[in-house]
């Protein structure tokens, strides 16, 4: 009896700390995109009154979703995030792969210092190796001076402040989420598993596309999971690398939210935003769990 | 007396001292301001002169101050937004507190069209008192923009929007600032519209032709502008006067030096006014005011403005001003081109919806 107190103790509390930093504030969202902007303390107007008998009137609208409808800025931002996201999963996916199983492939002693050579990044501030990175690819940058000093180009090659700036940002801010995962599952394939292809008459390619790569599908979800999400909600890189044009969703609300200082229509579009970037992950979960009940 | 009497006189009197204090206030003072905004020594002087020690956070950004301010209980006594749209809409809201005039006495000196030109976001001049102000204005780097383009239209707004020169400069890097109050104020200025229009085909019109330039330039940006020039990284920039005086200094220390010159383009440009506000809320209203009237002193303010290379309202403080800032028409411009300066109004809350997704079809625009 007691220890079941206890369990329940224990599981109840990252469901509290759930209620508390996950669905409240996405409740104060909601309650806020539904009220009506009004010049004062706060910028919107409550959306329960209560009369002077004690009785409350909702004053809900739905007028900023109608707007945001209107405005068409929410497919915009949906396409130009997801698309960005997507192929920053994918590359980090098909750079991670072979360096994941180069290390997990290594000798025993060597893994750890590999391993830590993928997380050393990580001990720098993320702002200061972004600016590392603008001095890079930099028109008067390094990679551009030793390009023009071998002799390859004449006239510097435009990298910063482009999209091409953007996602070498996102891939190298967000490959180690890849490599990790990955790692973790390569490394505990047997073997003996690649002797029986090869005994079985499998070339190399067959072995990728029948044994290992399905081996691994774990760890590319996981992997998946963990560069996607936050890479839609990427808000500095494209700002210090793009050019200014970029539609990703944070800097859309950023927009919304301060050129007009319009807390309801910027809580709508960060409502939209959350439904529509929930539903491809409901199904990513979806498929790992398939995937485990599958192998269990 | 006796000496007991005398111990016990000194006491009382201490114990009235101390209940008088207890109405005073404590010598704190919590300052919310622009990074780069005072001298070195400005807030030593005060705690010396005053005995109040000064907490001083930076903001680099009005968007931050007023998300601070719109959510209540900021904790800051002093805080210095821009005169619009940000100050004249937190007037509106009811973020200050009404200044004590009594306790500032040298807001006499202030320049009487400075606060003519305030009250448009403060009628009668009840909230705030103007601090500094700056153009907007075209930095562009001399060498650079010389060989390119040896006849370029130097003191125009031709330069950041006119397709023959973008053209030629376009391999060099223009950029412009990333807000729609400051860029689409300066189109209509190039367009020999009414900078200041809240008609919505003038704001078509100047949207139209800068989404048709949109490929002329690098990137849209609020402060990147400022090292990128120093450094040659790009060669014209669209930036506030202060942060353009910046990037030239810092282009004469640079290793690779580079000459970059700046002005003011004649066919008008905006101005920016920041504001001195007490937020109602304050702990500190009777610090705040003594700090208000110690900046708005001549040469306290003059140092500031000598440091910082921003213009300032106090008209008696010219006379400890570094005469090559006097002279320099950028940050005091000079008569005639004075005259074409503006300040932007309140926009509607219309218009300035209309501007914003304006503005935003515009920055997202394929290049």
């Amino acid at each position: 009896m007691k220890q079941r107190i206890a369990s329940r103790i224990v599981l109840g509390l990252p469901l509290i700390w759930l209620l508390l930093f996950v669905l409240l504030p996405v409740l104060i969202l909601a309650m806020v995109s539904l009220s009506e902007s009004q010049v004062g303390i706060p910028p919107y107007k409550p959306l329960l009154n209560w009369s002077e008998a004690g009785q409350a009137a909702l004053a809900a609208s739905l007028n900023s979703y109608v707007q945001l409808a209107e405005d068409g800025m929410l497919a915009q931002s949906l396409q130009e995030s997801l698309t960005l996201a997507g192929l920053t999963t994918l590359i980090c996916l098909v750079v991670g792969w072979p360096m994941a199983w180069a290390i997990a492939r290594a000798r025993r002693e060597r893994r750890g210092p590999l391993l830590l050579l993928i997380m050393l990044p990580f001990w720098t501030s993320f702002l200061v190796r972004i600016y590392a990175w603008m001095t890079i690819l930099g028109d008067d940058g390094i990679l551009n001076n030793f390009l023009i000093w071998l002799g390859l180009i004449d006239q510097p090659w435009a990298i910063m402040n482009t999209d091409k700036a953007i996602l070498i940002g996102m891939v190298y801010a967000y490959l180690p989420f890849m490599v990790l995962p990955l790692f973790a599952v390569l490394e505990r394939i047997d073997q003996s598993l690649l002797e029986a292809s090869a005994d079985l008459g499998a070339g190399p390619a067959r072995t990728f596309l029948s044994v290992l790569l399905p081996l691994s599908m774990p760890g590319i979800l996981a992997g998946s999971a963990l560069v996607f999400v936050p890479a839609l909600g990427e808000y500095v890189i494209p700002e210090m690398m793009g050019g200014g044009g970029s539609a990703m969703m944070g800097k859309m609300l950023w927009d919304v939210f301060a050129l007009t200082r319009d807390w309801p229509a910027a809580a709508a579009l960060a409502m939209a935003l959350l439904a529509a970037v929930a539903v491809p992950l409901v199904f990513l979960q979806r498929a790992r769990h398939r995937l485990a009940g599958r192998d269990s | 007396m006796s000496v007991s009497h005398l111990r016990s006189f000194a006491i009382l009197a201490s114990l009235l001292a101390s209940f008088a204090n207890a109405k005073a206030e404590e010598p704190v003072l919590n300052v919310y301001n622009w990074s780069d905004y005072v001298a070195k020594d400005t807030l030593e002087r005060f705690t010396k002169e005053t005995g109040i020690k000064v907490k001083y956070d930076v903001y680099d950004s009005n968007e931050v101050l007023d998300t601070k301010l719109m959510t209540g209980k900021s904790g800051y006594d002093l805080v210095f937004p821009s005169a619009t749209p940000f100050f004249a809409q937190q007037v509106k809201a009811g973020a200050y507190l009404k200044l004590d005039k009594k306790k500032l006495p040298n807001a006499v000196g202030l320049d009487k069209m400075v606060m003519a030109n305030l009250t448009r976001s403060d009628p009668g001049n009840e909230y705030g008192l103007p601090y500094m102000m700056a153009a907007t204005g075209i930095g562009y780097n001399v060498e650079k923009v010389k060989s390119l383009l040896p006849d370029s239209p130097i003191g125009s707004w031709k330069m950041l929007f006119q397709p023959a020169v973008l053209e030629k400069l376009k391999s060099c890097g223009v950029s412009l600032l990333d807000t729609p109050t400051e860029v689409i104020p300066a189109m209509l200025a190039y367009q020999k519209r009414n900078p200041v229009s809240e008609n919505p085909e003038d704001l078509d019109a100047a949207v139209a032709e800068l989404i048709s330039l949109r490929k002329y330039y690098k990137y849209i940006h609020s402060s990147k502008y400022i090292n990128d020039l120093a450094n040659g990284e790009i060669c014209v920039a669209l930036g506030y006067a202060g942060d353009l005086v910046q990037a030239r200094a810092r282009g004469k220390e640079g290793k690779k030096k580079q000459e970059i010159a700046i002005f003011i383009p004649k066919e008008g440009a905006e101005v920016n006014i920041d504001v001195m506000a007490i937020p109602k809320d304050a702990k500190h209203p009777e610090n705040a005011h003594r700090f208000i009237d110690f900046l708005l002193r001549p040469d306290v303010i003059a140092d500031i403005t000598n440091e910082t290379g921003y213009a300032n309202a106090v008209l008696a403080s010219s006379k400890f001003i570094a005469p090559e800032i006097k002279s320099d028409p950028v940050i005091y411009p000079p008569a005639e081109s004075q005259a074409k300066l503006f300040t932007m109004p309140v926009a509607s809350k219309d218009y300035e919806r209309s501007r914003a997704r304006a503005w935003t079809k515009f920055r997202t625009a394929k290049k």
